[in-house]
């Protein structure tokens, strides 16, 4: 009865922080300007099933995507148990589903300990890619500190998870064979029939007293819900809450073709008064600060803002990019990195104010994106072709760009000469636009 | 040698003959002006001098679609750019427009909609592509019998505008042989030179991206490098006077290919 008291305590707590740390993030991904992602609805639905469902894009790296899966199935389909979970621990019985599904009810569960035996193989294989191997894009310098022990962090729990289940299963196999189980006895078979417990379990804690079965398979099933409940609470501060926000990520993906950059309403504006005096331009909401580019993460769409808490920084799009490479300080990843970090840091500021943004003085550009990060951006794509969950890195790099030209007036020198050129001639270079034609006679 | 004449007509001359050609040919400011890429327009006119194709170009009304600018985020340069640009070929009630560079391709097709420019942009090697399909031209390629070609994605032709095959289809009548980079198609490395990159130094780092870029060319021992753009020639020919093999390996546009083919 108090088992139960502290179960229902327990998960409603769970459930109620993790709301709690949802509407935060919600709140910061929202301090973004609006963007229309809502069109084409059955297109982004296409996008979504086959990027974040079907793993698509993981697929064209064939090793980690295999590892990936074993981690993933596991993820999604293990959780059917819960349900069982829930109503074994709310009500106090034990393996409550078995004696209405039967056979079936062996098969899931057998099928559940096949998904985890595959998971700790992908378990494995990823903390020697990281720790072991190093795999170049998953040992960076920017991953020191924090990153790095979150991604491994991670993938010790996961392991820690895998082995409760294990615990709960065998021991429960264990008992069940000397008619101690709590379960209720079908037929009569010695064994609940699962497939790696009922060989596992006698293996592992054949030679226990009855008590200490108990206990072992209590420790299995709590340890169980505890570390679901946990990785839950801990996902909206770690780099894995990519295994819920790559859905809505990649249904609002951008649907234009990606050389296509957007169109500053604002500039047009502009620009239309100074060509044509008779134009006029639509009221501004004097509300809105009137801002070219972006120089914090406020000047950047939720969208953007969505990318930076999906991104699970694995690095693909740095290890594609020609300009990180070739070892230049930018890498797309961390652009990814440090948005977030500012976000996280800025939503902080605001819980501190009662929701409140007090000016730090610090702000995503400068303190935590270098100007010469941004100019070495070739625009070439690469990083948001590879991005497994569509995060587009180069609009943000891009819109930095447009505040450091536009706002702030501090392109490279060379770039001063290509603009001026542009503007006097119509063309980067020096060349008279009268001059245009003389290749025909040439 | 055919002795096919060479014909440039522009709108403004067309306009006062009262006809309105089918194509605008989008020259741009590196075939206009930088003398290798001159090279690649003239080979393109000769292509679409012996298809008969009806077209015309700006010439002296044309001004750069403003794409460096934009890549640098110079919005406003860009949108000056193209409203001034967007003006004129309106005035010539322009529909369809040709380019020899997959950046003006882009920019013109992508990104002057939303300023009031609406055309069907095709790039070159899309206009050759059509043109073999309905059979209106055909590929000599005897000449390249025993050659070894390998083509180099430009980014905003490939991942920026999924445009892979054109390119590759019309190499395929040369009767060479084709050999592809590990890094092609969607995983293509860039030149180097996009995203107003072209127009100054490189940050600081460990390798240029042109030297990177040719190094897995050549790795291939290709006879010829061929490229859709006038930036990824300039920086490709570059990688290749930094290995010293400007002796024994080409970098040509698929147009001049065509162009040598057909001995236009």
């Amino acid at each position: 009865m108090i088992a139960n008291i502290i179960f229902i305590l327990f998960i409603t707590a769970g459930t109620v922080w993790f709301a709690i740390n949802v509407r935060k993030v919600r709140r910061n991904i929202l301090l973004g300007k609006d963007v229309n992602r809502k069109d084409n609805s059955p297109e982004r639905w296409k996008i979504m099933t086959l990027v974040a469902l079907g793993q698509k894009k993981m697929f064209s790296r064939p090793l980690p995507a295999l590892l990936h899966l074993f981690l993933y199935a596991a993820f999604v389909i293990t959780q059917i148990e819960l349900i069982e979970i829930f109503a074994d621990g709310t009500i106090g019985s034990h393996r409550i589903l078995r004696p209405s599904l039967g056979s079936f009810y062996t098969f899931m569960i057998s099928f559940i300990e096949i998904l985890s035996v595959l998971a700790f193989i992908g378990t494995i294989g990823f903390l020697s890619r990281r720790n072991l191997v190093k795999v170049p894009r998953l040992a960076s310098r920017e991953l020191n500190g924090w990153p790095k022990m979150d991604a491994n962090s991670i993938l010790f729990a996961e392991i820690t998870l895998i082995c409760f289940i294990f615990m709960m299963n065998g021991a429960d196999e264990v008992l069940y064979s000397n008619g101690w189980s709590h379960a209720e006895k079908l037929g009569d078979s010695l064994s609940l029939g699962f497939l790696f417990s009922s060989k596992l379990g006698p293996l592992l804690f054949g030679g226990l007293s009855e008590p200490t079965l108990h206990i072992v398979e209590r420790i299995g099933w709590w340890g169980h819900i505890v570390m679901v409940f946990g990785f839950l609470n801990y996902l909206p501060y770690s780099k894995h809450f990519h295994l819920l926000l790559a859905f809505p990520n990649t249904f609002f993906s951008n649907l234009n073709p990606k050389g296509q950059f957007t169109n500053l309403e604002s500039v047009t504006n502009e620009v239309k008064i100074m060509m044509d005096p008779s134009f006029v331009p639509p009221v501004a909401d004097p509300n809105v600060p009137m801002r070219f580019g972006a120089k914090d993460v406020a000047d950047l769409t939720w969208k953007q803002l969505l990318d930076a808490y999906t991104c699970t920084e694995c690095g693909r799009c740095t290890s594609s990019c020609p300009a990180n490479i070739t070892g230049k300080l930018l890498s797309p990843r961390k652009i990814m990195m440090s948005t977030r970090d500012r976000l996280v840091e800025v939503g902080n500021i605001m819980d501190a104010n009662s929701g409140e943004f007090k000016d730090d003085g610090k702000a995503l550009l400068g303190d935590y994106i270098t100007p010469e990060e941004l100019w070495a951006c070739t625009s070439c794509n690469a990083c948001v072709q590879e991005c497994p969950v569509n995060i587009d890195p180069l609009s943000i790099i891009i819109e930095m760009r447009r505040f450091i030209v536009m706002e702030q007036s501090a392109a490279p020198t060379e770039l001063n000469m290509v603009f001026t050129n542009m503007e006097n001639n119509g063309a980067p270079w020096q060349f008279s636009q009268a001059d245009r034609l003389n290749w025909k006679n040439e | 040698m055919t002795n096919q004449p060479f014909i440039v007509p522009t709108m403004a001359e067309c306009m006062a003959k009262g006809e309105s050609p089918e194509y605008l040919f989008w020259v741009g400011c590196a075939g206009s002006f930088d003398d290798r890429a001159k090279k690649i327009t003239k080979a393109i006119v000769k292509i679409l001098n012996y298809a008969k194709v009806n077209f015309a170009v700006l010439g002296t009304e044309e001004s750069c679609t403003g794409d460096p600018a934009k890549r640098a985020g110079n919005e406003f340069l860009f949108q000056m750019q193209a409203m001034g640009n967007i003006a004129v070929m309106n005035g010539y009630e322009i529909k369809k427009i040709v380019t020899g560079c997959p950046h003006c391709y882009n920019t013109l097709k992508n990104e002057y909609p939303a300023l009031g420019g609406n055309y069907e942009v095709v790039h070159h090697t899309q206009l050759i592509q059509g043109l073999l399909d309905k059979g209106i031209i055909k590929i000599e390629g005897g000449s390249f019998k025993g050659k070894k070609i390998t083509f180099h994605d430009p980014c905003y032709l490939g991942r920026a505008n999924d445009v892979y095959e054109a390119p590759r289809e019309i190499l395929v009548n040369l009767d060479a042989e084709m050999e592809e980079m590990a890094r092609s198609r969607e995983k293509g490395l860039c030149c180097g030179a996009g995203g107003a990159q072209m127009f100054k130094e490189a940050e600081k780092g460990t390798k240029e991206i042109y030297a990177e870029r040719t190094e897995e060319a050549l790795a291939l021992n290709p006879d010829i490098i061929a490229v859709g753009c006038p930036f990824c020639n300039t920086m490709i020919t570059d990688g290749i006077k930094h290995f010293n093999k400007e002796n024994s390996v080409k970098v040509l546009d698929v147009a001049e290919l065509i162009a040598q083919a057909n001995k236009l």
